[in-house]
C-alpha cells in the first residue's frame, strides 16, 4: 500500500473511531435529553453523565485528529469542505464548545437554575452536533462540495435531501449507540431497572436508525445517483453487513439478550461507514477532486505517518493505563460510601 | 497604514485574533500548571509538608478547570483555521498543517496523564503520584514547541518547494518546524507561559496576605509561582533580544512598525509611546539614537524605515508600536519587582509584610497577560499584509463564505459567557476552600471536591453528586 493509501486508511479510522466514541457520547446527551424532568430523569441522567465522565475529552480527539489528517495530507479537500460547508461547520464547532463546557461546569454549577441552564444546553447541543456534522457527510458523499474557496452553494451543499437524511441517520446512530452502551454500564453497575430502561430505548433507536438507513439508500438514488451506483457496484457487501449486523442487533435486543449487542451494534455502524469509503474511493470530494490530485507532498504525508505510528506506541499504554486505572477504582471503591478525595496522603481507600 | 480592508476580512481577522487571544491564556495556564503543581507536590512529600500538599492538590483542581476551558477552545481554533483561511491550509497545509500534529499527540498525552495524576491523589503511591505528574508537564512544553513552531513558520516559512501551479511540491518537515523564527519564538512563548502562571497565582495569594492571611499556606502559595515567574523574567527579556534581532534581520516591516521608524538610516531615536499622523511622530518620548545602539551597539547602525518598504507591505503602525511599548516596559516592569523581591530578602524584611511589594506583587499576574497579548500583537499584526510572510497574503486566504461577520458576534458572544463562566466555577472553588477551612478552624487538609471536577476517573459512581439535576436520588 503506498503512503496515500495508508494515509486514507488512517483518515477513515479516525472517522470511524470519531462516529463510534464520539457519537456515543452525543448520543449520551439526547437521552439526557430524552429523560424527562428532575424527578423523573435523576436516575438515568446520573448514570448517562457517570459513563461519559471520565474518557468524554478522549473521544473529542478523534475529530481534531480527522481535521488535521485533512488538512495536511489533502489540503484541497480540507479547503473546498471548510469553505463550502462554512455554515454547518461553524454551527456544529459553536455546538462543541457548547457541549464541552455545559459539560465541564454542570457539576461544579452550585445554584439550581444555574445546573439546569448547563444541563439543558448539554442535552441540546448534543443533539444538533451530530446533524450538522451528518449533513456536511451528506455534501460530501452527494458531490455538492466542488474544489476551490467556497465554489459551492453555501446553504443548498447542505440543506438536500441526502444531507438530511444523512444528518437525521448521524442523530439516530448516536442515540442507538449510547443507547447499547448504557446498557452494558448499567449491567456493570448492577442497575436492572436501567437495563430495561436502556433496552427498549436501544430498541426504538435501532428501528428509528434502520429505517433512515433505508430511507437514505432510496434517496441516495434520486439525489445521488453516482455514489448509489458506486455502493451497488462495490459498496453492497458492507452495506448488506450493515443490514445483518444492525437486523441480528435489534433481535438481541428485542429478547433483551446483552451478550454482543455492543459488538454487533458498532459493527453495523462501522460497516455503512467503510460502505461510504469504498463507494466513493479512489475520489475524496466525489466526481471533482482524487485522493491522488489532493494528496500533499510524499515527504508530509510520510511525516505523517511517522507521526502517527509513535502516537500509537506512546498514546495505546497511557491511554491502557488510565482505562485499567478506571476499572480498578471502580472495584476498589464500590460501595465504600465515601467519594471526598481528602488529604492529599497516599491511603487506599 | 490606512488600507481598506473588506469588512469580511476585518471580521475574519478579528475573530481569529479574539479566540487566539483567549485560547492562549488557557494554553498558558496549561503548560504552566502542571509545573507548579508538580513543584509543590514535591517540597510536600520531601519536606512532609500537608500545606505544600494541599496548595498542589487545590491547583490541580484548578488545571483541570482550565484545561477543560483550553480544549473545548482549542477544538474551535482548529476549525477557524479552515472556516477562515481555507486558501492557507488548502495552499500550505502540507507544510503549515505538520506541527499540529504533532501538536495533538502531545495534547493528547497531556489529557491522560492530567486524568491519572488528579485520579492518583488517594489511590497511587506518593511517588507514583508525582512521577504522573511529569508528563504532563513534558508534554505542555512538547505542545507549545509544535503550535509556535506552527507560528514561527508563518513568520519565516521554509521547508517547502513551490510548484508552477502554486502549490506546494516538496516538503522537509525537519525544516518546516526549525525555521529560523522557530529558535525565539518557542523559548519565548514557553518562559511567557511560566511568567503568566507564576505571576496570576502569585497575585493571588499576594491579595491574601494582604487581607492579613499569613500562614505557611499563603505564603508559600505567593512564595513557588513568584519565584519560579521572577526568575523566568530576566531570562525573557533575555530571549526577546534575540527575538528582536531575528525581526531586524528578517521581517524589516515589522521592526519599522514596532519603532515606528518612517525615513530609514542611522542614528535612529528610541520612540516610546507616540503614533504615526501623516508620516510624523507625535505624542512620544523619544530619546536620540537610542533605537540604533540597542540594535547594532552603535548609534551609526543603519535601521530599515517604512520609507523603503512598498505601501501595499506595511503593517498598521499603531497598535503594533504601542503593543511592543507595553510588552517590553511591563517586562522590564517584571523583572524589577523580582529584583525588589531579592532586595527584601537581602534585608531580611519580611515580603508577607511589605505592603508595595505585595501590592505590586497583586497587579503582576494582570500585567503578564497584557505584555502575552501584546506580544502576540506585535507578531501578529507586525507580518500584515502576510498571512505566510512575503508569499500569501491574508486578503488571498480568506474564506470567500458570506456570513462572517455574524460568526464574529456570535463567537464574541459565546466566549464572554464562556469566560464570564469558567471565573465563576474558579471563584465556587476558591468559596468552597474556603468554607472547608472555615470548619476546619484553620487549613482543611482534606478537600471533599474532587466529584465535581471535570477530567479523572470517577471513585465511587454511586455517590457522585451533582451529576443531573439538583434533586437526582441517589441511584
Ligand atoms: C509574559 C510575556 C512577555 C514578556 C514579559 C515579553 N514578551 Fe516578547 N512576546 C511574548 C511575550 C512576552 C509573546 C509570547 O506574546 C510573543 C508573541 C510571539 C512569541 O513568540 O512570543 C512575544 C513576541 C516578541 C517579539 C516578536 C517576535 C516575532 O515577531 O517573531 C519580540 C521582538 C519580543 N517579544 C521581544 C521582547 C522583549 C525585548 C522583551 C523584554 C522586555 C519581551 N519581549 C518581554
Ligand atoms: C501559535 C499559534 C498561532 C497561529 C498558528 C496563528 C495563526 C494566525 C492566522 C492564520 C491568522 C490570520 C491571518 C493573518 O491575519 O495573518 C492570525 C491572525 C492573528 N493572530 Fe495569530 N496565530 C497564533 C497565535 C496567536 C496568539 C496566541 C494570538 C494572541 C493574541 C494571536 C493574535 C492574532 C492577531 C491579533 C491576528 C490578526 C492580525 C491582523 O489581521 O491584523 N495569534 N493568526
Ligand atoms: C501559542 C499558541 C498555543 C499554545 C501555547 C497552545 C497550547 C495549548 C495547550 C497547553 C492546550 C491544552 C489545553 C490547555 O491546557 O488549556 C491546548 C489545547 C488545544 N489547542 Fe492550543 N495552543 C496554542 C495555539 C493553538 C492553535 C493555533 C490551535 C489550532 C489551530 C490550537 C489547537 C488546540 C486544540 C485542538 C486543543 C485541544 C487538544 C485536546 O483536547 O487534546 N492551539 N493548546
Amino acid at each position: 500500500m503506498s503512503a496515500l493509501q495508508l494515509t486514507a486508511v488512517v483518515l477513515w479510522l479516525g472517522l470511524t473511531a470519531y462516529a463510534v466514541f464520539g457519537g456515543a457520547d452525543f448520543g449520551a446527551g439526547f437521552w439526557d435529553l430524552a429523560a424527562g424532568g428532575s424527578e423523573r430523569g435523576g436516575v438515568p441522567r446520573a448514570l448517562i453523565a457517570d459513563s461519559i465522565g471520565p474518557v468524554w475529552e478522549a473521544n473529542h480527539t478523534w475529530l481534531i485528529f480527522d481535521l488535521v489528517i485533512l488538512w495536511t495530507a489533502f489540503p484541497p479537500a480540507f479547503a473546498a469542505i471548510m469553505s463550502t460547508l462554512f455554515i454547518p461547520l461553524t454551527l456544529a464547532a459553536l455546538g462543541i464548545v457548547l457541549r464541552g463546557a455545559a459539560f465541564a461546569f454542570r457539576p461544579m454549577a452550585t445554584g439550581l437554575r444555574e445546573r439546569r441552564a448547563a444541563g439543558a444546553v448539554f442535552a441540546l447541543s448534543s443533539l444538533v452536533t451530530p446533524f450538522f456534522l451528518g449533513a456536511a457527510g451528506g455534501a460530501i458523499a452527494s458531490g455538492r462540495v466542488p474544489v476551490g474557496n467556497a465554489a459551492g452553494d453555501p446553504w443548498t451543499s447542505w440543506l438536500n435531501p441526502t444531507s438530511f437524511v444523512v444528518g437525521l441517520l448521524a442523530m439516530a446512530t448516536c442515540a442507538y449507540l449510547a443507547a447499547v452502551f448504557l446498557v452494558a454500564d448499567a449491567r456493570r453497575r448492577s442497575q436492572p431497572d436501567l437495563v430495561a430502561y436502556f433496552f427498549r430505548r436501544a430498541t426504538l433507536a435501532a428501528i428509528v436508525a434502520g429505517a433512515l438507513a433505508v430511507a437514505g439508500i432510496a434517496v441516495l438514488r434520486v439525489d445521488a445517483p453516482i455514489l448509489a451506483d458506486e455502493l451497488r457496484r462495490r459498496g453492497w457487501p458492507l452495506i448488506l453487513a450493515s443490514a445483518l449486523l444492525g437486523t441480528a442487533a435489534l433481535f438481541l435486543l428485542r429478547r433483551q439478550t446483552p451478550q454482543g449487542t455492543r459488538v454487533l451494534a458498532v459493527g453495523a455502524v462501522v460497516a455503512v461507514i467503510w460502505g461510504w469509503g469504498v463507494a466513493q474511493y479512489p475520489d475524496i470530494l466525489p466526481g471533482s477532486l482524487s485522493l491522488a490530485d489532493a494528496a500533499a507532498p510524499t515527504g508530509s504525508l510520510e511525516a505523517l505517518l511517522i507521526v502517527f505510528i509513535v502516537a500509537a506506541l506512546v498514546i495505546a499504554p497511557s491511554l491502557g493505563l488510565l482505562y485499567s486505572l478506571d476499572q480498578r477504582s471502580r472495584l476498589v471503591s464500590h460501595g465504600l460510601g465515601s467519594d471526598s478525595v481528602d488529604a492529599p496522603a497516599p491511603s487506599h481507600d | 497604514m490606512v488600507y481598506d480592508v473588506a469588512p469580511e476580512l476585518l471580521a475574519a481577522r478579528s475573530q481569529m485574533a479574539f479566540t487566539l487571544g483567549f485560547h492562549i491564556i488557557l494554553a498558558c495556564l496549561g503548560v504552566g500548571l502542571p509545573t507548579m503543581v508538580l513543584i509543590a507536590n514535591a517540597i510536600g512529600l520531601r519536606r512532609r509538608d500537608p500545606a505544600a500538599l494541599l496548595l498542589a492538590h487545590r491547583w490541580s483542581t484548578v488545571m483541570a478547570v482550565t484545561f477543560a476551558v483550553g480544549a473545548v477552545t482549542g477544538t474551535v481554533l482548529s476549525f477557524e483555521l479552515g472556516l477562515l483561511w481555507p486558501v492557507l491550509m488548502g495552499r500550505f497545509g502540507g507544510a503549515f498543517g505538520l506541527p499540529f500534529a504533532i501538536e495533538g499527540l502531545f495534547f493528547f498525552l497531556e489529557a491522560i496523564f492530567i486524568a491519572i495524576y488528579i485520579y492518583g491523589w488517594n489511590r497511587l503511591s506518593p511517588r507514583a503520584h508525582l512521577l504522573s505528574g511529569i508528563p504532563v508537564a513534558l508534554a505542555g512544553i512538547g505542545g507549545t514547541f509544535s503550535v509556535v513552531a506552527a507560528n514561527a513558520w508563518m513568520n519565516q516559512p521554509a521547508g517547502f518547494v513551490l510548484g508552477a501551479d502554486g502549490r506546494v511540491a516538496a516538503v522537509t518537515p525537519l525544516e518546516v518546524l526549525f525555521n529560523r523564527a522557530t529558535v525565539y519564538e518557542v523559548p519565548h512563548m514557553l518562559l511567557a507561559a511560566y511568567m503568566v502562571t507564576g505571576f496570576l497565582l502569585a497575585s493571588v495569594y499576594a491579595v491574601g496576605l494582604l487581607r492579613g492571611h499569613a500562614d505557611r499556606y499563603v505564603r508559600l502559595g505567593f512564595l513557588i509561582p513568584f519565584c519560579l515567574a521572577a526568575a523566568a523574567a530576566p531570562l525573557q527579556v533575555a530571549v526577546g533580544d534575540v527575538a528582536v534581532r531575528g525581526v531586524i534581520a528578517d521581517q524589516p516591516a515589522k521592526f519599522a512598525a514596532m519603532e515606528l521608524i518612517t525615513a530609514g538610516g542611522p542614528n535612529q531615536p528610541e520612540t516610546l509611546g507616540g503614533i504615526l499622523v501623516d508620516g510624523k511622530v507625535v505624542g512620544a518620548i523619544q530619546i536620540p539614537n537610542l533605537a540604533s545602539i540597542l540594535a547594532g551597539f552603535s548609534p551609526d547602525t543603519s535601521i530599515t524605515g517604512l520609507n523603503s518598504i512598498p505601501i501595499d507591505e506595511q503593517p498598521p503602525t499603531a497598535i503594533v508600536h504601542l503593543a511592543w511599548n507595553a510588552m517590553v516596559g511591563i517586562g522590564t516592569a517584571l523583572v524589577l519587582l523580582g529584583v525588589w523581591g531579592l532586595f527584601l530578602r537581602w534585608r531580611r524584611r519580611d515580603y508577607g509584610s511589605a505592603r508595595w511589594f505585595l501590592r505590586a506583587a497583586a497587579i503582576s499576574g494582570f500585567g503578564a497577560v497584557i505584555a502575552l497579548e501584546s506580544g502576540w500583537i506585535v507578531t501578529e499584526v507586525g507580518r500584515q499584509p502576510w498571512v505566510v510572510f512575503g508569499i500569501l497574503r491574508t486578503a488571498d486566504a480568506v474564506t470567500h463564505a458570506p456570513g462572517v461577520q455574524a460568526t464574529f458576534i456570535a463567537v464574541v458572544c459565546l466566549y464572554t459567557v464562556l469566560g464570564i463562566a469558567t471565573l465563576i466555577a474558579l471563584r465556587a472553588l476558591e468559596r468552597r476552600w474556603a468554607r472547608a477551612d472555615a470548619d476546619a478552624g484553620g487549613r482543611a487538609l482534606a478537600d471533599t471536591t474532587d466529584d465535581t471536577i471535570p477530567y479523572g476517573p470517577r471513585g465511587d459512581p454511586g455517590n457522585r453528586h451533582g451529576s443531573g439535576e439538583p434533586g437526582d436520588p441517589p441511584p
